[in-house]
């Protein structure tokens, strides 16, 4: 099943007197089956954010259909309940790790969704305490907010989410304000949601290893989608990417030239370490 | 540095007071204030003394930490001593300087009228500010207010927003050093020229403060949406808030000296307060 589909969606930004309007969607149609771990790609403008906004409801699309979680959120008879049972299945963690956590003290930050459903509070405490050790934040259950480290306060944010139970987690940009370390944390515990707990994710990144990391990779570009496929079917082709402004991830690059140069190596290694060694034996295979 | 801003003057503590419930405290420390305001003789006045050293020694905070609370306060109370001192008049004339008289009941009420507003503040500093987090007050309010709502006063609006400005403030401070670096290193001169001057060099800190509020604030309101925030209507709480025997001795004893402090008014009335 999926658990988003999109069909023909459109958007455009309304200008002002001193702006002009900007067509930030232009007929975009996919789905995301339930389970499944997608990225999607794009340099700046060209859709991404404008994606996140329309999946979690925050705008409209001008015309085409949307379903979140089976029911049709474009509909002429779409309610405010219907909005709100969508959000119980798909959840959202932001850009800006500050500006989504509501309570100064950590578990009751993660608490606040569960409040929000209406749960009773023993149940509440229960998923709280699980969410926060799903995370590896049980320790700072207790401390606030504002002293933890970037990364930390991701995932705070990440399991508030996971505490409300939700069967799809859309992350819009969620690692973009981190340093490398925090990017880690984060980046491992979104692929075991994905691999262990079996909750379908959506990363919107810019970031090429991110993506790799990925089953499939929408790149998006100039308001459409630009390629859709595997890590390894998307950046083979890196020609295609860097037309769309895109990178591909530095070991591809190396792989590919290498390949214009006759060597037989494989174009879907992302991990460094993983390429020098494939690189060592193709080398040493020679000598 | 952060931390006392957030929890403003919460002095970190595990008493007896620390724990009670903070509803308990809210209601006691209300009718402790109107226990303070029957006193009127010297006898009651000595028995809300000893009261209020009681509570300070249970409370384990240091004394001269209560005594800093009376600081900011210094003024008024001079101010009403004063007054108290040279505006009353009375039967017993002490001392007459020029226009100048003091009765003894001048100096009577001067004393009780200053005990009394430092009753005041250790009450409520000892059962409210320094033993509980503000985060525990607002959620105590909360309930206590609930009542309200059936007036449709926004009782658990009120509350929220509470929350999210004593969870924000950390973070504003933050963004204020910032821009104030940001400014520095553009040759901003914060710390130099007549108040005026400085004035108006706050401008380009405030401007850029706000923008990012506001933009905050419209973030943050999107989050709360996607995570299913609808209002108040139908919303459970994680950590309730129960109130156990102890809560009921301790709010008992406020009523018990409440009493006393009556009868001592009444039976042994040396030196009372006249207004």
């Amino acid at each position: 099943m999926d658990i988003i589909k999109a069909e023909h969606l459109s958007f455009t930004y309304p200008g002002d007197e001193d702006t002009k309007p900007v067509q930030a969607l232009k007929d975009v149609s996919f789905s995301i089956p339930e389970g499944s771990f997608t990225a999607v790609l794009g340099h700046n403008g060209s859709g991404k954010s404008t994606l996140a906004k329309l999946l979690c409801m925050i705008a409209l699309p001008d015309s085409g259909r949307l379903w979140i979680a089976g029911r049709e959120m474009t509909a002429d008879d779409t309610t405010e309940e219907d909005i709100l049972a969508a959000r119980r299945e798909v959840g959202m963690v932001f850009q800006n790790p500050d500006n989504q956590i509501v309570a100064t003290i950590v578990e009751e930050d993660v608490a606040f969704g569960c409040e929000n459903l209406g749960i009773p509070p023993k149940e509440i405490r229960r998923r709280v305490d699980e969410a926060l050790a799903a995370v590896g934040m049980s320790e700072y259950a207790r401390h606030p907010s504002y002293n933890l480290s970037g990364g930390q306060k991701q995932r705070v944010a990440i399991a508030g989410v996971i505490a409300m139970r939700r069967r799809c987690i859309i992350f819009d940009e969620s690692t973009a304000m981190l340093d490398p370390m925090g990017r880690r944390e984060v980046m491992d515990i979104i692929e075991r949601l994905n691999r262990e707990e079996g909750i379908t994710v959506l990363i919107i990144t810019h970031h090429m290893n991110e993506a790799a990391r990925a089953d499939r990779i929408l790149v998006m570009n100039g308001g459409r989608i630009f390629a859709d496929g595997t890590p390894a079917e998307v950046f083979g082709n890196p020609l295609r990417m860097w037309e769309a402004g895109l990178d591909v991830p530095q070991t591809t690059e190396l792989c590919w030239k290498l390949r214009a140069d006759g060597l037989d190596v494989p174009l879907d290694v992302f991990d460094a370490d993983e390429c020098a060694r494939i690189l060592a034996e193709k080398i040493g295979g020679r000598r | 540095m952060k931390s006392d801003i957030t929890f403003g003057q919460y002095v970190e503590g595990d008493s007896l007071i620390h724990r009670l419930d903070p509803r308990i405290k809210i209601i006691a420390s209300f009718l402790y204030i109107v226990v303070i305001f029957l006193a009127k003789s010297a006898s009651a006045f000595l028995l809300l003394t000893l009261s209020a050293v009681f509570f300070v020694l249970l409370t384990r905070i240091p004394p001269r930490m209560i005594l800093r609370a009376m600081k900011p306060l210094l003024f008024i109370i001079l101010f009403t001593a004063i007054i108290n001192l040279f505006f009353m008049t009375g039967e017993h004339l002490l001392v007459q300087l020029g226009f100048i008289k003091i009765y003894r009941e001048g100096i009577v009420n001067a004393c009780l009228i200053v005990l009394r507003i430092l009753l005041l503040i250790v009450a409520t500093s000892v059962f409210l500010t320094y033993t509980t987090t503000p985060i525990a007050l607002t959620d105590a309010l909360e309930q206590l207010l609930a009542p309200l709502k059936k007036l449709h006063v926004p009782v658990h609006e009120f509350s929220m927003m509470m929350t999210i400005a004593l969870r924000f403030i950390p973070t504003l401070i933050d963004e204020t050093q910032k821009i104030i670096n940001a400014q520095t290193a553009r040759g901003a001169d914060f710390t130099s020229g007549s108040l005026i001057q400085r004035g108006r060099a706050l401008v380009p800190i405030l401007i850029p403060l706000f923008i990012s509020a506001f933009r905050r604030a419209d973030e943050l309101a999107t989050a709360m949406e996607c995570r299913c925030y609808t209002g108040g209507e139908g919303r459970t709480r994680m950590n309730t808030l129960h109130s156990e025997p102890k809560d009921w001795v301790f709010l008992c004893s406020i009523v018990l000296l409440g009493a006393a402090v009556v009868l001592l008014n009444r039976f042994l009335p040396l030196m009372t307060i006249q207004l």
